[in-house]
């Protein structure tokens, strides 16, 4: 497999692209920070004899100018890729974000319009060549309209519900797309919060995605327990969320 | 009702208000930070912090390998990387951490703040004398780097520190090379304590690994009964064809009941584990796992000792106080009540350079204790004697030292104070250990 990860410096990204580099897929690395990135590289180049990492390049989930490059870059070192893996995106408290409408905008134009952005170029890409993997972390916020994650969990309703549509349309013509909906999953991304029952640990989940992709499977819950969490609260009356704090 | 406040504890169960912060970043959260901890896996409150609304930075996300030169063996990694995981890495490719602990579940940080030492501290001495580099944030919130050639007054203060001369953040060191993956080890049953300790120094020369075990409830004639285990790499002919597999973690789900480790049980206990082997004297190849690391293949095993939770008492006896220091230690440690099941006895090479560091020529001997009402009593009558014998205990496992006992035991305090002085004034980094052994503030 040859991949370019979106977010592989941290969290779950980096378990998963541990995970790939193990088993001698070859991959590309896009991020925020520069120095992040080159420090992956070498960590996930270290860990084997033959290195995984063919080069890095920056690409910031603020800046949709740079989509287009930062993928033609990745594409070329790694002589075309056939997996393009997204675990980049922003996350904020509901009290934070309420109190910041800056915040909001931010984390709602990166959540959702700039990473449908990206995956349109990525997806464009994959397509000319005839297929490949579309892996992309939303989140069981997105299942329902819950008080704790009104706007965050709306921006992941948004990207669940491409990626579903974009399974509809393009299965037939060879694309794989994974929609990732992870539980709380303790990385430095929810390292603020109180983990609650079922946390999962990053490379656990990590285990989940890969196993998920190799199967060409459309939606992952992880840790699995999750979906018949989520099962049980997209049933629940309207009468009962309103009641209820989750 | 109101949620619990969060707590942090140490692997004795001992538990302080306060909370840690994690991320990958460890160059952000160690800033402002006045301790930095990893695994946890201290026994006593030397991780846990001064004060509930004290700065803790967890290193576990900074995980990263930053280099690994396969000619030579340097690596150099983030502080939270752990050992488990280094030796995933490291095996398959044919080397080996030069000093392991009796556990992998530590990090690099965790490594080189308690100066860590293992079964081979007789050839190696400790995991310090092996790290080229470090890179530390200091109590300024600067970041140096430092080792034996640059500002080595904080490089060896910061060895066998406790994390309270600066944050270590990245750790350069030197991994060995192992001619398989597999070792041989050798089991002799011992019949009382001279021959045990006449039976380590037999095996020093011979093996690069030595460790006993003793049964110290059996009081008389068998006193100090116990088994020698020595170990070796085995050469890759000797070697089993495949890489040993891991064996899958199983963990103590619950705690157990306070009265479940009791002197009936915990003399059954030893009487199957040396009684075990028929023969007196096994050997044979050996995966490293079980060798090196019996304990963690039950995650949470300090649960077995219930909600009291436990201590571990270790300390060194200067090789001058002979044997007969070890056998009045293991007189007095029956007679005050502290013994049970899990007794460690080794003998220990020359004194390191880190400042603190733990280990000195002679013997060490680690017991693992239920925290009973009597525990302070204990201690205090265990470092007398250490004291008396001109010995010293290992911070990492300490809860219970008096800070008068501390000095009494520790001529090098002064310098590593004024070390620690010339790093950090105000002892802006301090922990709930450094409050009761040097009257840090809380």
């Amino acid at each position: 497999m040859k991949a370019i990860i979106l977010g592989g410096t941290g969290g779950i990204g980096r378990a998963i692209a541990r995970r790939l580099a193990q088993r001698g897929d070859t991959l590309f690395l896009l991020g925020r920070d520069e120095t992040e990135l080159a420090r992956s590289a070498a960590d996930l180049n270290a860990r084997q004899p033959t290195p995984s990492v063919m080069g890095h390049a920056q690409c910031d989930l603020e800046h949709p100018e740079g989509f287009a490059a930062a993928l033609d870059t990745a594409d070329a070192a790694l002589g075309g890729c056939d997996t393009v893996i997204v675990t980049a995106a922003m996350f904020a408290t509901q009290e934070a974000l309420e109190a910041d409408v800056e915040l909001t905008r931010r984390l709602t134009t990166v959540n959702y319009a700039n990473t449908i952005v990206f995956l349109e170029h990525a997806r464009k890409r994959l397509l000319a060549r005839g297929g490949g993997r579309l892996v992309v972390f939303s989140s069981v916020a997105g299942d329902r309209g819950r008080k704790p994650v009104a706007i965050y969990g709306s921006s992941k309703a948004g990207i669940s519900t491409y990626l579903e549509a974009l399974d509809h349309k393009f299965h037939g013509r060879g694309l794989s797309v994974l929609c990732v909906k992870p539980g709380f999953v303790k990385t430095g991304m929810t390292a603020s919060l109180k983990p609650p029952p079922f946390a999962g640990e990053p490379d656990r989940v990590a285990a989940d995605v890969v196993r998920a992709l190799d199967r060409r499977q459309p939606v992952l819950y992880t840790p699995g327990v999750w979906a018949l969490v989520m099962l049980v609260i997209r049933w629940l009356p309207r009468f009962v969320m309103r009641k209820i704090d989750f | 009702m109101t949620p619990a406040a969060p707590t942090l504890s140490g692997w004795g169960g001992m538990t302080r208000p306060g909370r840690e912060l994690a991320s990958e970043r460890l160059d952000s959260i160690t800033a402002g930070a006045t301790l930095t901890r990893g695994l946890g896996r201290s026994y006593g409150d030397s991780s846990l912090p001064a004060h509930a609304s004290d700065r803790v930075a967890s290193t576990v996300l900074a995980d990263r390998i930053l280099r690994f030169d396969d000619a030579t063996g340097v690596l150099r990694a983030e502080a939270g990387l752990s050992l488990a995981q280094l030796n995933r890495v490291s095996m398959p490719r044919g080397f080996f951490t030069p000093v392991t602990p009796g556990t992998e579940l530590v990090t690099l940080g965790g490594m080189v703040a308690s100066d860590v030492h293992g079964k081979n501290h007789h050839r190696q001495g400790c995991f310090g004398a092996h790290v080229r580099s470090l890179r530390v944030r200091l109590a300024d919130d600067s970041i140096v780097e430092c080792s034996p050639a640059e500002d080595s007054d904080l490089f060896y203060a910061t060895i066998g520190g406790m994390g309270l001369v600066g944050h270590i953040l990245e750790v350069e060191f030197v991994l060995h090379r192992i001619p398989s993956s597999w070792l041989i080890v050798e089991r002799e049953r011992v019949r009382d304590l001279d021959e045990l300790l006449e039976a380590l120094s037999r095996a020093a020369p011979k093996w690069p690994l030595t460790v006993g075990w003793i049964d110290c409830l059996t009081r008389g004639r068998s006193m100090g009964r116990g088994i020698l285990m020595a170990g070796r790499w085995a050469t890759a002919e000797e070697a089993e064809p495949d890489p040993p597999r891991r064996a899958r973690l199983r963990t103590l789900p619950f705690e157990l009941p306070n009265w479940l480790l009791n002197p009936l049980t915990a003399r059954m206990f030893n009487a199957a584990y040396y009684w075990r082997r028929l023969r007196r004297r096994v050997s044979g190849p050996s995966a490293p796992q079980p060798f090196f690391y019996p304990l963690d293949a039950i995650l949470h095993w300090n649960r077995g000792y219930g909600p009291r939770g436990f201590t571990q008492y270790q300390c060194v006896l200067p090789r001058a106080a002979g044997a007969a220091a070890v056998r009045e230690f293991m007189q007095r440690l029956t007679r005050v009540g502290g013994a049970s099941p899990l007794c460690v006895i080794k003998d220990c090479g020359r004194e390191g350079q880190g400042v603190l560091s733990f280990p000195l020529e002679g013997t060490s001997i680690a017991v693992d204790m239920a925290v009973s009402p009597d525990i302070q009593r204990i201690v205090d009558r265990l470092n007398e004697l250490v004291i008396a014998a001109g010995g010293r205990i290992y911070l990492t496992k300490d809860r219970f030292t008096r800070a008068e006992h501390f000095r009494a035991m520790e001529p090098r305090l002064d310098r590593f104070l004024t070390v620690r002085h010339k790093y950090d004034p105000q002892r802006r980094l301090r922990s709930a250990q450094s409050v009761r052994l040097l009257g840090d503030r809380a």
